[in-house]
């Protein structure tokens, strides 16, 4: 059903459906202000400044877009080949520690090479804490809905025990050790936390792009997702183009952890996403499954993250309000492609 | 004899199409009356706008001589017009007689007068002489009785105008036997019933009149007595249709394919071809006959790699490639039109173009340098190909979905059969299709094997196959149970086909 609705997604054009979904949401969320006693006002007015009112906002908003756009994209990919890769908070962080690691105990190694290295790393470790899903579904057929799941809370904990013993640097913080500074991604808009990353994640943006839609073998993991018999019967190899999706998702889920290690943290620290690789699956949705889309609906979140922490120093808003905003989107913008869907199948 | 029904200058426009065009039918009382079309003739939407699923743009309706509005459904069904659809809507947890008085159901009070019920459909399926269990749930019944309670609903709310919009395409062959005489028996009784089909032979078999639309417009009606299958086929498609092909003998024949002691198990258990052997020779066509489900689906499948025998060899052009992937057996040659056309043959959510370039994708010119798309190579080669097999769409950027049963087949007939082809395989391919393009389809494989290619055919379709084979062979359970010639009269095919060797 969701996979049907997904392909409906990916068909229609118009651009009408979300932004009315966008301004019910802000509605709903007006309505729930003023019955817990808020100002609507006041809340959305500090939210739009924090979000985007100066540098800072805007600096802090494409900050918190820049994850989300890579794990959107990570989601989007193995999407596109009929896989559910539910697991991308797991490789994201996977990323992030391998990063890390590789970012703090290589010296010596010029700035650019460095960066590449921990980047590639991450992407490494990210893949390959997919490997073990993909291989279960292509040879047991077991859904990688559970197992990558299941990986993920792996990874979580794994990470977290990783930075509170064997790699814990000193002190009180569970943290790694720092990065050396030829493996910083330097900070592109001071004195905000917007860095070369966001610049990255664009690039990827167009990347997954150019793959999916200019490659033969992006449409070959087009054509698996979306007739995997048909794709058969003309001679591709529908297991290799499966594993390949898979593991390029995981990839760029891995580098987004990365990221936010070189750009953000310097260090891989205990509990520092506030779980971005699940919000990319509901990105990914909202931007339609294309790349392009996912720029956008990243920045929208990007806003109602950064915005919503303005929110709450300035009008005492508790910052859930700003995460019952971006889950009425979600549901919003779902809900109405439900029913066109039904609409559709109805036509059919 | 009186008129039931009806219709004068009814006309409806849809964007785009104008689907009908001042057409005037008029149906008599206790007639079973033809409305014969190609897809896309508009006979459909003739009997839905009548049954007032749709308004007319103009248009009047005379029941009994009696001028009617008619602007909803129920509005028909009270003016004794009844409509059973392609798709049946019955709920399939509930029992037969809730299906039938469900929305109409006689109540005291709130509460449903069972007894009542009973003794009503009781007498109405004395009256049909329709034997059914009331009580079966709809789900636990065939296809065939389904439609039977879809009749009874119509009945119990009083229509004695019918309506059936292609009611044979779901059935099997004795089901259709069951509903014709139906028909006829409902006929007898002084119903008028319509009868949407385009396939020539039920018509021929059953209506007394015939009505002919082609592309939206009346073309005629006349006694079934008056018409020939070549007369009807003609104002149907509005040129001349040849229902025989001139067979040429090749110059010099030699083996493309042999198969030798092929066994291939089922994917429940058993087998599903058991210890088959043939050969195909260039300039031939193979044809393939037998009910369906003897192993024929096996049999393409297997020839084109989808799946590996368990013993035997396939010998293609002197090589061995019984363990070849599909991929390496396209490359050799080998085409297939599958059966199953929207699970094996079309990526329906893909464009034209992506559909036509499908399986080629990785080859020079479609990709430069590593593994970039070259979309100028490929738009040239779906221009190309649109224009050789003449598809009817909008454009080669336009979702396969959306074109017509035809030009779906044709697309998978461009792809398949633009490359070189040294063997097709074509499953079933044209089912569902309506005369032309069933005759284009038949004249393409016609005209692959004057090339020199080799043709296997499987066909349900016994006189597709007679038609254009040059030598055929009977599977039944998984075995070939006999070799006949095309020539070979329709009897001695049944007996084969019914696992009778001659």
């Amino acid at each position: 059903m969701l996979n049907k609705t997904a392909h409906y997604l990916s068909r229609s054009r118009s651009i009408l459906p979300e932004l009315i979904a966008i301004l019910l949401a802000f509605l709903l969320s007006a309505i729930i202000l003023t019955i817990t006693g808020y100002s609507p006002l006041r809340a959305f007015n500090a939210l739009f400044r924090g979000a985007f009112g100066n540098k800072f906002g805007i600096g802090q908003t494409l900050t918190q877009a820049t994850p989300i756009l890579f794990t959107s994209l990570s989601f989007l990919l193995a999407f596109r080949s009929g896989l559910f890769n539910i697991g991308i908070e797991g490789q994201f962080l996977m990323g992030a520690f391998a990063a890390a690691i590789a970012g703090s105990v290589f010296h010596g190694i010029p700035p650019i090479i460095h960066v590449l290295i921990t980047l590639i790393a991450g992407g490494l470790f990210g893949a390959l804490w997919c490997l073990i899903p993909a291989l279960l579904k292509i040879f047991t057929g077991a859904s990688e809905v559970i197992t990558t799941m299941m990986m993920s809370y792996i990874a979580t904990y794994l990470t977290s025990y990783f930075v509170n013993y064997r790699f814990k640097a000193p002190g009180w913080v569970a943290q790694t050790n720092p990065i050396q500074t030829s493996a910083v991604l330097p900070k592109i808009l001071p004195p905000t936390q917007l860095s070369v990353s966001f610049l990255i994640s664009l690039a990827f943006t167009v990347l997954v792009y150019y793959f999916l839609f200019k490659t033969y073998l992006g449409f070959q993991i087009r054509a698996v997702g979306l007739n995997p018999a048909a794709s058969e019967n003309r001679g591709i190899h529908v297991h290799s183009r499966l594993i390949m999706a898979f593991l390029f998702s995981a990839f760029v889920a891995g580098v987004g952890g990365a990221g936010e290690v070189l750009g953000v943290h310097g260090r891989f620290v205990e509990g520092f996403s506030p779980g971005y690789g699940w919000d990319g699956i509901a990105v990914s949705l909202v931007g339609r499954l294309h790349p392009f889309g996912c720029i956008f609906a990243s920045i929208l979140f990007g806003m109602l993250r950064a915005g919503g922490m303005t929110m709450t120093r300035m009008t005492k808003v508790p910052l859930d309000i700003s995460l019952i905003i971006q889950s009425l989107v979600i549901i919003l913008v779902a809900a109405p492609s439900f029913i066109k869907y039904i609409i559709l199948r109805r036509k059919d | 004899m009186a008129e039931a029904l009806t219709l004068l200058g009814f006309t409806k426009h849809f964007p785009g199409v104008l689907a009908n065009d001042h057409i005037d039918l008029s149906v008599n009382q206790g007639e079973i009356h033809g409305l014969l079309g190609e897809n896309g003739a508009g006979k459909s939407v003739l009997m839905s706008t009548l049954y007032g699923l749709y308004r007319p743009d103009a248009g009047k309706v005379f029941i009994r001589g009696h001028e009617v509005t008619i602007g909803s459904p129920s509005q028909a069904i009270a003016h004794g017009i009844g409509m059973v659809h392609q798709q049946f809507n019955l709920v399939q947890n509930m029992s037969v007689w809730e299906n039938i008085v469900l929305g109409k159901e006689p109540c005291q009070g709130f509460v449903l007068d069972r007894n009542q019920i009973r003794k009503e459909l009781l007498a109405l399926l004395k009256a049909t002489g329709f034997e059914i269990d009331l009580d079966a749930k709809i789900r636990d019944l065939p296809i065939g009785l389904q439609q039977r309670v879809e009749i009874l609903k119509i009945l119990y709310r009083g229509a004695d105008i019918l309506i059936f919009d292609e009611p044979t395409a779901v059935l099997t062959p004795q089901e259709v036997d069951q509903l014709f005489k139906t028909f006829r028996q409902l006929a007898n009784q002084g119903k008028t019933i319509i009868f949407i089909s385009h396939k020539l032979k039920e018509i021929f078999c059953i209506c007394d009149r015939v009505t002919v639309l082609r592309r939206g417009k009346k073309i005629g009606t006349l006694p079934i007595t008056d018409a020939t299958p070549e007369s009807l086929a003609e104002m149907m498609v509005g040129r001349k249709i040849f229902f025989s092909f001139e067979k040429v003998k090749s110059p010099q024949p030699e083996v493309i394919l042999s198969v030798e002691g092929l066994t291939v198990s089922r994917d429940r258990g058993g087998h599903a071809l058991h210890n088959i052997s043939f050969v195909i020779h260039s300039y031939e066509i193979l044809g393939v006959a037998g009910v369906e489900g003897n192993g024929q689906t096996e049999l393409a499948e297997v020839l084109v790699g989808l799946r590996y025998p368990q013993k035997g060899e396939i010998i293609f052009q002197g090589k061995d490639i019984t363990h070849y992937p599909p991929k390496k057996r396209i490359l050799m040659g080998i085409s297939h039109i599958p059966e199953d056309r929207p699970k094996r043959g079309i990526i329906s959510d893909f464009s034209v173009k992506d559909n036509l370039i499908l399986g080629y994708e990785d080859l020079p010119p479609y990709k430069m340098g590593l593994i970039t798309r070259n979309e100028m190579s490929i738009d040239q080669f779906a221009q190309n190909a649109i224009e050789e097999f003449e598809i009817a769409t909008p454009g080669k950027e336009t979702f396969v979905r959306n074109l017509s049963g035809g030009n779906q087949q044709k697309v998978v007939l461009a792809r398949e059969l633009s490359r070189n082809v040294a063997l097709a395989i074509a499953a079933q391919p044209s089912r569902g299709l309506d005369i032309a393009a069933s005759e284009y389809i038949r004249n393409k494989l016609i005209e692959l094997k004057n090339n020199g290619s080799g043709v296997l055919l499987i066909s349900a379709d016994l006189d597709e196959i007679r038609s254009i084979s040059d030598r055929v062979i009977v599977l039944y359970e998984g075995q070939i149970i006999g070799e006949l010639s095309p020539e070979a009269d329709e009897y001695q095919y049944g007996l084969l086909m019914g696992g009778t060797a001659c």
